[in-house]
């Protein structure tokens, strides 16, 4: 298998440069490659979805862009990502700050053990926020960007993990979204919610979009279809191909993009 | 291989610190943390320090191998008090494993849950209760036991063995229950299977797979019951001859320190110390095995309790 | 004559549930010998007076005021050092030689003997450094004595922290010292503060260790540079000397009651710590 380039890197942008751009990435955890040769480019405001097999990377390339692999004392990395055309892995890049621009919601919802408002007020308190009533206000707007303050607004104060799982992983969007990130990682954040609290998901992603870049990782390839603008297929560490969702689906370039897609492994 | 990657593709480590940690808190911690190290140390060295120089003055041999304690004579063998400590803790161990382990394993094989949750704490309350409190009971109950009914003076190598036996009882236990508690549940269940009774079970195949374990908890009782030293001056009758019956007073290391420190000065003082070295000499030799056979079984296991 | 299995497992089980019904009844003996007999002693006035004519007449308070400032003193030295070791060896580094050597250090510490620690602290606090019998010498000496137990209850704290509470503040842009005491203290409370209810417990019971460091002052102490006699030690030298009997219990039902109480309250904090984590 050949270095595969993204398809659409080699046509402008109208006039806007890419909110990230993925050159030549490769990771490992020890000895064990797990990504290499990724090319990959992620637009302003656009819904990327990141589909392929379990173990073909897609979560590792997703925490490589927040840096989050190298709490790992293994993890190693080559090649280059660019946020807004500057190296995350630069000597001048404050990780903190980084992770505050490039948000993540994991698989299993993780509200911590505090109440609601305390989960959404963590990350604008890190970041040094500490008036009441800009607080309340990144509270209210954060949980009503993830489609959650009409059924929290009246106890905000009670413990965040007596939600019920949907609500959770809202409220872990919400968390995000308290610091007005540019870019957006999701990570299957789906797998384990019913259709309703899925369908709320994927509105506020819909919703989210306008203001930022969403990549989206994810199992469910009907979830990829409904609610992408673009789909990049991993594939043993490689990614295989990357266009429009609907170009994807409907006519992929890749004989293992088709057998994934219509269901023949993975 | 890590290293061949790495050249081969052109894999980079991230280049920040490993933590994207502060730097000064980092070390700051790391200094607090070495204060048991270093605490351990200091110890040591004071020990020494003060107890060393008498055992050369006196002779390593006579210090150890004489019976002789005449501080005013400047007659410093403490022949006696080892004997003391050895007789008196080998009779805690036979109380300590008899009881402790029995707990152990009715807590871990037999015992229902509503129960373990009764036990478990009484075990750990009997740690928390002051080895003053055991040796006042020892002295008010069961010393007067032992005169009226088995002879000789009732403060005696049998009485500080009970003391110290049930003393040491929450270490053995609480130790014990942990190493049988790690061995897999497939063991035991295996065993069954081919049709042992659950007894069988715990003393063939449990018990075993565990062996190393109860040892280290066995040895880190022994450390218990011979460092203790306010229960074991009150029961144990303090005279200073070589015991030879469990119903004979007796003269441990660690009361031979308690009862003469406050009067001691000049070499007598330097002669305590130097007990105080002997007992920590042994400690350390207990400590290490007990260490070594259960880092054996579990790495990096924190074990001590 | 051979037994069978199933006998065999009768008596072994009635053996051990009779081992465990003695150790249960000699708990509860003890507890309660000494309450019967000091419950009725403990007045008013023993716990607000001091004692006089040697502690055969009065009361207790110097002690009870010289127990309370050895033990607060030796814990508030032993839990921030202790709680940082465990932070370092949880969050701050890795498994390798530094972990090692803190670790051996902490288990040798655990076994010393209390009359050791007695002894380096009555040649290095009270002669080497002046300190004389003091609080402060026989705090000093405590907070070394406990400082293991800290370490040892507050690193299986911080460990039983959810990993992904990490990911989740790091992804929030912590810094690792944010994640650390906004987090992970935050939810290891409850199992810290249960090593450190228990190291009080232990300080309060010690008698060997603070005879020699703290000394045997009956007078009121009014600074952590005076020597002073904590209960524990009141109740072996006024039972020793056959002082006074009736005080005797009287100390020692204090002592069972603080003990009782202190394992009391450490055991419902380590249920909500279960119930939390789980």
């Amino acid at each position: 298998m050949t270095q595969v380039l993204d398809i659409d890197q080699i046509e402008t942008t109208g006039g806007e440069g890419p909110k990230v751009l993925v050159r030549g990435f490769g990771a490992a955890f020890g000895g064990n490659e797990v990504l290499r040769g990724i090319n990959l480019q992620i637009r302003p405001r656009e819904r990327l979805a990141i589909i392929g097999p379990a173990s073909s990377g897609k979560t590792t390339f997703l925490r490589s862009l927040n840096r989050l692999n190298d709490l790992e004392h293994s993890f190693s990395h080559s090649g280059r990502i660019l946020l807004d055309g500057q190296d995350i892995q630069g000597s001048d890049m404050d990780v903190a700050e980084l992770r505050r621009r490039v948000g993540m919601v994991y698989a299993v919802p993780i509200p911590l053990p505090w109440s609601i408002y305390d989960n959404i007020a963590y990350g604008p308190r890190l970041a040094g926020i500490r008036d009441r009533y800009h607080l309340d206000e990144i509270v209210e707007s954060s949980l009503k960007g993830a489609i959650l303050w009409d059924e929290v607004k009246d106890r905000l104060r009670t413990l965040a993990t007596n939600l019920s799982g949907g609500q959770q992983q809202r409220l872990c969007l919400a968390r995000v979204l308290a610091l007005e990130p540019e870019l957006l990682l999701l990570d299957e954040p789906c797998s384990g919610l019913d259709p309703i609290s899925t369908a709320k998901i994927e509105d506020a992603m819909l919703e989210l979009k306008r203001k930022y870049s969403i990549v989206l990782v994810t199992n469910n390839t009907k979830q990829a279809a409904r609610a992408s603008d673009r789909t990049a297929f991993f594939f043993m560490g490689q990614l295989v191909e990357c266009g429009p969702t609907r170009q994807v689906f409907t006519n992929p370039a890749n004989q293992r993009t088709s057998d994934y897609i219509t269901g023949h492994f993975g | 291989m890590t290293t061949a990657l790495t050249q081969t593709v052109g894999l980079t480590r991230p280049k920040t610190t490993r933590f994207n940690a502060n730097p000064i808190i980092r070390i700051v911690l790391m200094l607090l943390a070495l204060s048991a190290m270093s605490g351990l140390a200091i110890i040591t060295l004071f020990i020494f320090k003060e107890g060393v120089p008498i055992i050369a003055k006196v002779g390593f041999r006579h210090f150890l191998f004489s019976s002789n304690w005449y501080p005013l004579e400047g007659e410093f063998g403490i022949f006696s008090m080892i004997m003391g400590s050895l007789a008196v803790t080998a009779g805690a161990m036979v109380v300590g494993m008899v009881f402790g382990l029995g707990c152990a394993i009715l807590l871990t094989q037999f015992c229902p849950p509503r129960w373990v949750s009764i036990i478990k704490p009484a075990i750990e309350l009997l740690a928390g209760i002051p080895s003053v409190v055991y040796g006042f009971i020892g002295v008010a109950i069961l010393v007067p036991f032992i005169r009226d009914y088995l002879g000789g003076p009732g403060l005696s190598v049998l009485a500080s063995s009970i003391v110290l036996g049930v003393m040491t009882l929450p270490t053995i236990t609480s130790i014990s229950v942990d190493a049988l508690q790690a061995v897999p549940r497939t063991y035991g269940e295996g065993s069954i299977a081919l049709g042992a009774t659950e007894w069988q079970t715990t003393y063939m195949v449990i018990l075993k797979a565990a062996r190393s374990g109860i040892v280290a908890a066995v040895i880190l009782g022994m450390g218990r019951a011979i460092g203790e030293t306010m229960a074991v001056i009150m029961v144990a009758g303090n005279t200073l001859d070589v015991p030879h019956s469990i119903l004979d007073p007796v003269r441990t290391l660690t009361s031979n320190i308690a009862l003469e420190m406050g009067y001691a000065a000049g070499d007598h003082r330097k002669a305590l110390f130097a007990t105080g070295v002997t007992l920590f000499v042994i400690i350390m030799i207990l400590n290490t095995i007990a260490l070594t056979v259960s880092r054996r079984r579990s790495k990096g296991k924190v074990l001590a309790k | 004559m051979r037994i069978s299995p199933k006998h065999s497992q009768r008596i072994a089980v009635t053996v051990m549930w009779a081992i465990a019904g003695l150790t249960l009844a000699v708990l509860a003996f003890i507890i309660s010998y000494i309450l019967w007999h000091g419950l009725r002693h403990i007045t008013w006035t023993f716990l607000t007076e001091p004692p006089q004519s040697m502690g055969r007449e009065g009361g207790v308070l110097p002690m009870i005021v010289g127990t309370l400032w050895v033990t607060g003193l030796a814990v508030l030295i032993a839990a921030p050092v202790g709680i940082a070791a465990a932070i370092y060896l949880t969050e701050y580094t890795r498994e390798g030689r530094m972990t090692a050597i803190i670790r051996f250090g902490a288990d040798c510490l655990a076994g010393i003997p209390s009359i050791i620690f007695g002894l380096f602290g009555f040649v290095f606090f009270v002669i080497t450094l002046g300190m004389g019998f003091s609080i402060l010498s026989g705090a000093l000496t405590l907070a070394l004595m406990v400082l293991p137990t800290i370490i040892r209850t507050s690193e299986e704290a911080i460990r039983a922290v959810p990993k992904s509470y990490r990911d989740v503040s790091f992804g929030l842009g912590s810094t690792r010292w944010q994640m650390v005491t906004w987090v992970v203290l935050r939810s290891a409370l409850p199992g810290i503060c249960t090593g450190v209810v228990l190291s009080i417990g232990r300080s309060i019971s010690e008698t060997a260790a603070v005879m020699l460091t703290a000394g045997s002052a009956m007078g009121f102490p009014h600074s952590i540079f005076e020597s002073s006699r904590t209960l524990s030690l009141h109740f072996y030298i006024l039972s020793r000397e056959g002082i006074s009997m009736s005080n005797a219990y009287a100390t020692a039902s204090v002592l069972i009651l603080s003990i009782l109480g202190i394992n009391l309250f450490a055991y419902w904090l380590m249920r909500r710590f279960v119930a939390k984590a789980v």
